[in-house]
């Protein structure tokens, strides 16, 4: 709540100063300050965790080091920002942050009202329902008249009413803000279903004390493709972002990884000659340099590298990736970069 | 005629059309339309300008999305409120269930206060030192810390429904929240409360006449007690001949949760609580500093002319002390219902939680929701405040 004041005290300020200064100088802003600052959620396991040291980790935490070395050759160099679902846009706009990279949903209203720009799709998700096994529910139809614990602030909180208006039922819903107030309401039994992204729910689900007494239904109620978001107006940063993802999914394709960059950069193939910067000169086009992908993927790995490392099979999170959305186009899912050339 | 010329040119001023200027009371109205006018213009600059840079940066301003769609439910509405319903009346719900808040929050406080406030003045020394303690340690404890510790320490707590704690099977509470018996008004319920609106009418007009006549003639007319017991009475007796023309609807299990009756969810019980206690703490000091401030030679005095002890109590001390208490009591109602924003930290949707979080962040319009958060918190405050300096003002010791 102080931080909507003061953010709102921020913006109006920045807006009274009449001119829009901000426009076209966020590569530059990040080069002086000597490092980027990038935000996330609320710690959540898989996307954007929080060791005890105080070092983030993370699919998304991944997006923003990826630009970190994009721009400075050192995926460390990133503050950090950790704030609610429901003043992450309040908290880009006013320029707190560069970039968000958070489990954020690419939206009409979102895209286009708020002075935002989704710089593509990093996680192709929908909306699931957690119930406790113990309830016996094996389908999301047998929820009428049930409590739901939602998070505010969310497309979850949309699409759940969406759902129950179209299937004509009711329910009630607990709100909060914070993610941790929700937990703990739910695993008190304050409600009898928790409902989020269905990466959201595998990654509380795996933090919880008892993770095999939950259960997630098999209904996805929603489209939510995640991605990584800029403020509207600075199209070069909205490219460097947007390529930086591009480039991961592109490397992966054609099978670039950080442990064999080196030797790709000996590649014959012109797909992989240009990703990389062996050929053209995509990167100093927006103001980085030729090089920067053999960068990004030396800092953290391709795509793929980045999916196994944080939520996949072998992890806590687990979320299996063969056969899903989120595969290679080539192998059956829907992601796909437009070609790097 | 030069003596009477330049005498008419000395008086001329005051009256004069030609010199408004030199008028005291134009003079300040003219300062204080010009500065009413500095404020307004600079004020309209702000927003005007705030609204062109939004704009430019793609962002949208302005009131339109009033109209639209909300599109998210509302864990607890005072009004009856659903997905498909504009902004608007998002807006009109969060209002509803602040002041839902702070209206049921100030009745507790003031009473706990009252009894905590006449308790620190008891004669008995465990009285005198539990309700010392109650205030010490309640009212220097952040006011958060002890919302929390009511909703995760209590109410989250509580056993779920199906194990709820029963009250012969009309008051249930339970980790969903407190469940009780809604009243469904039945045909005849309009005549009762017609016949109960004239009883009150009447025992007032009754209890008026009787202090008016106190007041002329000095003699007291035993007319309150038999007043009050006849508007009690005489409704009761009509209620009964009309039929009980009041059904409840009371709560059952069923499936999930309760179904029928009212819900007041945990939140809502803990925010409450934890508000009252912690504002009855002050109301407790101000109610006790307004007793002491009369002085006791003035009981003495009301004894010592055979005055009973209760009417010394309402004709003498109150009256006084009132004088030292409603100034405070004022900010206290006024910081509880600010201080009832604080419902966001555990999720009850008040104006600030589900209007200034909640839509704020749905629709993007920062600049507007704020404003008109601002706009209610202000006119709530400057009414509350006008009322109480109202009724500040009657009870002042009238100089004769
Ligand atoms: N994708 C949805 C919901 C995203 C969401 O709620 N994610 C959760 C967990 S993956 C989250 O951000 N939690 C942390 C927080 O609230 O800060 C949106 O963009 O509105």
């Amino acid at each position: 709540m102080l931080k909507t004041i003061l953010s709102f005290v921020a913006m109006t300020a920045a807006a009274a100063a009449t001119a829009p200064a901000q426009a076209q100088a966020t590569l530059n802003q990040v080069k002086a300050r000597g490092s980027l600052n990038c935000q996330v959620g609320t710690p959540t396991a898989g996307f954007y965790a929080l060791a005890a040291d105080g070092t983030w980790s993370g699919m998304d935490v991944d997006m923003c080091r990826a630009v970190a070395a994009a721009v400075f050759n050192d995926p460390k160099k990133v503050q950090f920002q950790s704030v609610t679902s429901a003043v992450r846009f309040t908290s880009l706009a006013n320029g707190e942050s560069d970039m968000l990279s958070r489990t954020t949903t690419w939206t009409a209203v979102r895209d286009t009202q708020l002075g935002l720009e989704f710089a593509g799709i990093n996680f192709y998700d929908g909306q699931g329902l957690m119930v406790p096994k113990a309830a016996n529910i094996k389908s999301a139809k047998e929820l009428n008249n049930a409590t739901v614990c939602v998070l505010t602030g969310t497309t979850t909180e949309l699409n759940i009413a969406d759902f129950y208006r179209a299937n004509n039922m009711t329910f009630k819903a607990v709100t909060a803000e914070n993610e941790n107030v929700l937990i703990t309401t739910y695993l008190g039994g304050g409600c009898d279903v928790y409902t989020n992204d269905k990466s959201g729910l595998a990654a509380i689900r795996s933090a919880f004390p008892k993770p095999d007494e939950h259960m997630i239904l098999p209904e996805t109620i929603s489209k939510e493709p995640l991605g990584p978001v800029v403020r509207h107006g600075d199209q070069n940063w909205g490219d460097i972002v947007r390529w930086t993802l591009n480039g991961l999914i592109e490397a992966e394709e054609g099978g670039v990884t950080s442990a064999n960059v080196d030797e790709m950069l000996k590649s014959t193939n012109p797909a992989i000659k240009r990703l990389l910067g062996v050929e053209g000169n995509i990167g100093e086009g927006m103001g980085l340099t030729k090089d920067f992908m053999v960068r990004v993927i030396k800092g953290v790995g391709n795509y793929g590298e980045i999916y196994e490392r944080n939520v996949g099979a072998k992890t806590p999170v687990n979320i299996p990736r063969d056969g899903s959305l989120n595969a290679l186009w080539t192998k059956g899912g829907i992601l796909y970069a437009p070609p790097f050339r | 005629m030069a003596l009477t010329d330049s005498g008419s040119m000395i008086a001329q001023p005051r009256q004069g059309q030609g010199s408004l200027l030199n008028n005291a009371a134009f003079r300040a109205g003219v300062y204080q339309a010009i500065t009413l006018a500095v404020v307004i213009g600079g004020f309209w600059y702000l927003v005007n300008n705030t609204i062109t840079n939004m704009s430019q940066r793609g962002m949208a301003a302005g009131f339109d999305f009033l109209t639209a769609s909300a599109g998210f439910s509302v864990s607890f509405t005072l009004i009856p409120y659903k997905e498909s319903d504009s902004y608007w009346r998002v807006f009109q719900v969060g209002m509803a269930n602040t002041l839902l808040v702070a209206a049921v929050s100030a009745a507790l406080a003031t009473a706990m206060g009252l009894i905590i406030g006449l308790a620190r003045l008891s004669n008995n020394w465990v009285i005198r030192n539990l309700s010392r303690w109650y205030v010490e340690i309640l009212r220097n404890t952040p006011l958060l810390l002890q919302i929390i510790a009511w909703y995760f320490g209590v109410f989250t707590l509580l056993p779920n429904p199906r194990a709820s704690m029963n009250w012969s099977d009309t008051f249930f509470l339970n980790n969903r929240g407190l469940y009780f018996p809604a009243p469904v008004p039945e045909s005849g319920f309009g005549i009762f409360l017609a016949i109960l609106a004239i009883s009150i009418a009447g025992a007032a007009g009754v209890i008026l006449w009787g202090r008016r006549r106190r007041l002329l003639t000095g003699r007291i007319a035993p007319v309150a007690l038999p007043a009050l017991a006849a508007m009690v009475i005489v409704p009761a007796l009509a209620f009964l001949a009309l039929g009980s023309p009041l059904a409840f609807d009371r709560p059952a299990l069923q499936g999930f949760n309760f179904r029928g009756g009212i819900n007041v969810p945990p939140a809502f019980c803990a925010l409450v609580i934890a508000l009252s206690v912690y504002t009855s703490c002050f109301i407790a000091e101000t109610i006790r500093a307004g007793i002491q401030s009369v002085g006791r030679g003035q009981t003495e005095a009301a004894k010592a002319l055979g005055v009973s002890s209760s009417r010394t109590m309402q004709s003498i001390i109150l009256p006084q002390a009132l004088r030292v208490i409603i100034p405070p009591s004022i900010s206290q109602y006024l910081n509880l219902t600010k201080n009832s924003s604080l419902a966001i930290a555990i999720g009850f949707p008040d104006l600030v939680s589900v209007w200034m979080n909640t839509a704020l962040n749905q629709s993007g319009r920062a600049i507007p929701i704020v404003a008109m958060t601002m706009a209610f918190y202000c006119v709530v405050s400057l009414s509350v405040s006008l009322l109480l300096n109202i009724y500040n003002r009657r009870v002042l010791l009238k100089e004769r």
